[in-house]
């Protein structure tokens, strides 16, 4: 601590930091354009200079730091004098359109000539002129009135880590430039929009926003996206019901950052399309034409669905009703909807989406670790000494971790990539591992084998830790990096070095996602990670583990909160007694104690043991593998309720379409991938009749005769904290004013917790799997000679419902693709852009033709969001024998012109 | 601005002798801090000139961002992203100069030599630039040719100075 005297009055600062944060510290104001406090200080703007007694000139606050006894003036004549003349120099090279400025009301520059009595420049002269760029769908830039602070280069280079812009040119013509001034669609630019969220004047704005709303008139709601599972906190800045922008806020796992679709993505919100009032069926599905639909009220809507679910049970038994419920829905609304199907209609049947992304992981590492989540933190990646990622292609499905890894191997940390296609991040990697897709037990395996080889792991940790390391070893032992060549394609030398790296690391954390996960042998994949993990004792401490990305921005909620069938909220088994007894002591209702049907089963059982089902928040007719059958077994369906916010391709085959609202519209809580809960609050009244899924939950339960009464989301998390004990400790009041907590969190007292399995595995000893590599259950052969795999890119999300309904998203890319190899295509006759067809044993697609080396030969890639070329009519639906989770990642195809 | 900096798409191809040179410099020089000035005046050297290519290349090979690399070739007067020919031709536009019709000598030369203000003729033996008052308002209007300064140029006579110029 130092003392310091600003302004007359003594104060107390931390050693080593600037005069200008001590006075923030006591609430004294330095005006400041190049400083931002999430970036490293410029000091080229001569704003923030104060007068510090001693030193012959002004000094730069946001640089200078401070010392024992200094004496710091901030408002002397001097000093504004010169802040006058910096800001007055500004203005005579500015345009005075502040009328129509989007910045209007936000401007610094503006706020500081006001604030410093500057009317208009006293220097005439030549002004810079710019045409403002328009060309992307995103971000207008308008470099007239650009007053080169330089912070968005500094953000682009600090926090998006891609140094897309910089100063170009000199004197006079200095101006902020991409590489030859090309337009930002030609760069590597992501539209991420840091630039935007810094820029103080009106030279970067939104371009959705353009003469929608005045600074002023914009109320600012904080709540979180609903796009990843990153989870990033962000303001909806509302005008008349109407969300006109996304700013970031500072806070969040995500600070300043967002991506694209988090700050631009948002226009799907108050987009015409949204469906508004409760629609019937008109005309049978079983024929080929066109769905009619009836607009209804809700009392008819409801009471249909509510005869017609009585009626099946009654008919057949309860089991022949099954739900799927929403990982993009609150975890409110998903406990609400697994207690309406166990304790309403008396089933387990409940399952979502998770099924067909990280079942593998949730099985997996619930039994090596005994708890299936995200074991560290997303902050603590940045402090990792190796990140091994695998089958995430983090830069484009979790934008917001990828800059957290940049930002590591920015800092001096060894990164290890591990996948089929040469993703973004491979740039930044010290190894790079291009495997055959779908042999990841066998590089896993041969990697442990150089790891105990070369005798590089922790015995101590195994030992005292952990349990069937003997056998493990025994299974391992054949995967000699040579013989792991032969299988996967990865030169020995190359998984010799990576497995040194990764084993010789203090802190190694291991990421990775659906394309360990989406395999025949998914919980093998997970297991083999979790063996190298504890192999190498890089668990239970900081900056390590084993981080499974979750998808979804609610998919750890909705497995957190039992829409699962075989769990009750906290992954209570329904199988225990003593847990079925809380629970209908708690709603007053028998359960069942029979599992229910996965996703997969309820399609494959669909019109035979499964009569209707009620889908709540998911596009199943883009998500599923083979699309095909998917749509006949829907539509053999006695009967079908959709609750949605879109008519959605799902929604096309329902009797009943009942609409909800976005996340914009209601109250409560997402849990993301690191296993946080976070409060989401309501910007704005729903569109239409649209109703929250609560509301219509609880009244569908009241109308079939089950009482259900909850006051608010509120009322609702106290009902889950009460049946859930890593949910125990977790309130709204504590959310309110914590910011978010991570489970487990016990008890009201209970800090939360940071990373798992700290001096024992929540399942008491790790357990090793001796796993072997099997090929997956379809293989290219003559017939089908190319290995698809399936994904997510940056600028689209699941089924699309959303994005391709936000103008700017729909805009950059508007269909799919399939990524082919160079040679192949020129073996094959395909030019880029080329309409090709693409089958399957399963069916047929027409896409276009994307020639990249991104992916080796005889392997291809496509984007699985896109209706016109939708990659699940190929993919296969053979399941993981413990998971139950499809096999979406590889499958057999042939390609013809 | 941005039109002017789109007409520095170059039509001359870098032989490939050059490239290897380039790639010689840049590994020569890279793990140095403080390298990329000396790189690119050691490439200019080599090339004449620094086209996107060029300027892609050296961003790759030290693993900086183009962005910088451009910054850099742009803030220099030294650096050149198109080629220059054997003479340089500057003609003043401005206010003093452009009151006595230098846009119209400007014209002339263009329409005489075929060539674009920032561009070089055919026979790579002049490059023709306008720029801002260079401070002999006096002598409006002004052009210079290399190191030699004219003063009240007329239009009609232009292409006589030019000449002398082989
Ligand atoms: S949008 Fe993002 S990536 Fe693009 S220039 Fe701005 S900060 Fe950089
Ligand atoms: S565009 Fe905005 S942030 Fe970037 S230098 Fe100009 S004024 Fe600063
Ligand atoms: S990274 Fe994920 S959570 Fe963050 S803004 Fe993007 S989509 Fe939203
Ligand atoms: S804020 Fe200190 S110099 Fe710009
Ligand atoms: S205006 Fe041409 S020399 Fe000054």
């Amino acid at each position: 601590m130092v003392e310091i005297i600003i302004d007359g009055k003594t104060i107390k600062v931390k050693e080593g930091i600037t005069i200008l944060q001590a006075a923030e510290s006591v609430g004294i104001k330095i005006p400041h354009l190049c400083y931002h406090k999430s970036l490293s200080p410029m000091s080229s703007c001569r704003i923030c200079l104060v007068e510090v007694e001693g030193a012959r000139t002004l000094v730069a606050s946001c640089s200078y730091l401070v010392s024992e006894g200094m004496k710091v003036k901030t408002d002397t004549e001097r000093v504004l004098n010169a802040r006058r003349l910096a800001i007055d120099l500004l203005l005579s090279n500015h345009p005075q359109d502040c009328l129509t400025c989007e910045k209007n009301g936000a401007c610094k520059l503006q706020e500081y000539a006001y604030e410093l009595g500057i009317t208009s420049t006293s220097f005439e002269g030549e002004k810079t002129q710019y045409p403002p760029d328009t060309s992307n769908p995103f971000i207008e830039r308008d470099y007239s009135k650009c007053i080169l602070c330089g912070r968005c280069v500094k953000i682009c280079e600090e926090i998006q880590v891609l140094s897309i812009t910089d100063f170009a040119n000199r004197g006079f013509e200095t101006k902020i430039s991409t590489f030859y001034d090309s337009p930002l669609q030609e760069t590597d630019c992501t539209f991420c929009g840091q630039c935007v969220a810094v820029c103080p004047v009106g030279a970067l704005t939104e371009k959705v926003r353009r003469f929608k709303a005045r600074e002023w008139e914009l109320k600012k709601v904080t709540t979180i996206c609903s796009y990843c599972g990153c989870g990033c906190t962000f303001d909806l800045n509302v005008k008349d019901n109407e969300v006109i922008k996304v700013t970031s806020t500072e806070g969040g796992i995500n600070g300043l950052a967002l991506c694209v679709k988090g700050r631009f993505g948002f226009d799907f919100i108050n987009n015409p399309a949204r469906l508004k009032t409760p629609l019937i069926r008109q005309n049978t599905k079983n024929k080929s034409h066109e769905a009619e639909f009836k607009e209804v009220s809700w009392e008819e809507a409801l009471s249909l669905v509510a005869e017609r679910f009585k009626e099946i049970k009654d008919k057949y038994g309860p089991d022949k009703i099954a739900g799927i419920a929403s990982a993009r829905c609150t975890s409110e609304e998903n406990y609400l909807f697994q207690k309406f199907m166990r304790a309403v209609i008396g089933t387990n049947n409940v399952d979502h989406c998770a099924r067909l992304c990280h079942a593998a992981t949730v099985a997996g590492l619930a039994t090596a670790f005994g708890s299936g989540a995200m074991t560290n933190s997303i902050d603590e990646i940045k402090y990792a000494d190796c990140i091994l990622v695998t089958g995430s292609n983090t830069t484009e499905c979790h934008p917001i971790i990828s800059l957290k890894i940049k930002q590591a191997v920015k800092n001096g940390a060894k990164l290890i990539v591990a996948d089929p296609r040469r993703i973004e991040l491979v740039e930044w990697a010290d190894v790079y591992l291009r495997f055959k897709s779908g042999t990841d037990v066998a590089w896993l395996n041969g990697m442990m084998n150089v790891i105990i080889n070369e005798n590089l792991l922790d015995e101590k940790f195994i030992e005292e830790r952990c349990e069937g390391f003997d056998e493990f070893k025994a299974a391992v032992m054949e995967y000699s990096p040579e013989k792991t060549e032969e299988i996967t394609g990865i030169p020995a030398n190359d998984l010799i070095k990576a497995a040194r790296i990764y084993a010789t690391a203090e802190k190694a954390s291991i990421i990775y996602s659906m394309g360990i996960t989406q395999h025949t042998n998914g919980t093998n994949n997970v297991f083999s990670i979790a063996n190298l993990a504890m192999l190498t004792g890089n668990i239970g401490r900081e900056s390590t583990g084993v981080n499974p990305l979750r998808g979804q921005n609610n998919v750890q909620g909705a497995c957190d909160m039992g829409a699962l069938p075989i769990f009750f909220p906290g992954y209570q088994k329904v199988t225990d007694l003593q847990v079925r007894t809380k629970f209908e002591e708690a709603w007053g209702v028998k359960l069942s104690e029979v599992p229910g049907f996965t996703m997969m089963q309820m399609l494959n059982e669909a019109g035979k043991e499964i009569k209707a089902m009620y889908i709540m928040g998911e596009n199943l007719m883009l998500s599923v593998p083979d699309l095909i059958q998917a749509e006949k077994a829907l539509k053999a369906l006695d009967f079908l309720v959709v609750q949605d916010i879109f008519l959605t391709e799902t929604a096309k085959l329902a009797d009943v379409i009942l609409p909800a609202v976005s996340f914009a519209e209601k109250n409560g809580t997402f849990t993301n991938t690191e296993r946080r809960v976070q409060l989401v609050r309501q910007a704005i009244n729903p569109i239409g009749q649209s109703r929250t899924d609560s509301a219509i939950i609880i009244d569908l339960a009241n109308i079939m005769g089950y009482k259900m009464h909850y006051d608010d989301a509120k009322s609702i998390m106290e009902e889950i904290a009460k049946l859930t004990p890593s949910y125990g400790g977790i309130s709204y009041e504590r959310l309110e004013r914590e910011g978010g907590l991570q489970w487990p969190c016990p008890d009201p007292t209970h800090p939360g917790t940071k990373f798992l399995h700290k001096d024992k595995f929540t399942g008491g000893k790790g357990k090793f799997h001796p796993v072997k590599y099997r090929p997956p259950a379809e293989e290219p052969d003559e017939e089908y000679p190319f290995r698809l795999t399936t994904g997510r890119m940056l600028y689209h999300y699941h089924g699309c419902s959303m994005t391709r309904r936000s103008k700017g998203l729909d805009e950059i890319c508007k269909e799919g693709y399939i990524e082919i190899n160079p040679q192949d295509a020129t073996s094959l006759g395909i030019n880029d852009g080329d309409l090709i067809v693409v089958s399957s044993r399963r069916g047929s697609i027409k896409i276009k033709a994307k020639i990249t080396d991104k992916v080796t030969q005889k392997e291809v890639f496509i984007p699985f969001h896109f209706v016109e070329s939708a990659a699940n009519v190929l993919t296969n639906t053979a399941l993981d024998p413990i998971a139950k989770i499809p096999e979406l990642k590889v499958c057999a195809v042939n390609i013809s012109l | 601005m941005s039109e002017e900096c789109k007409c520095a798409e170059v039509r001359e191809e870098i032989p490939e002798e050059q490239w290897a040179k380039i790639d010689e410099i840049i590994k020569n020089n890279k793990n140095k801090p403080g390298v990329l000035i000396p790189i690119l005046e050691q490439v200019q050297q080599v090339t004449g000139f620094l086209p996107a290519k060029v300027q892609r290349r050296i961003a790759e090979g030290l693993n900086i961002p183009p962005s910088l690399v451009y910054g850099v070739v742009t803030f220099y007067s030294f650096f050149t992203m198109v080629p220059i020919g054997r003479h340089l031709i500057k003609v003043c536009l401005g206010t003093a100069c452009y009151v006595k019709r230098s846009d119209e000598i400007l014209e002339k030369i263009k329409q005489q030599l075929n060539v674009d203000v920032g561009g070089m003729t055919e026979d790579s033996r002049y490059s023709l630039e306008g720029v801002r008052c260079v401070g002999a308002c006096g002598l409006a209007p002004v052009v210079i040719v290399d190191n030699d300064t004219y003063g009240a140029v007329e239009p009609v006579k232009v292409m006589e100075i030019i000449d002398k110029y082989e």
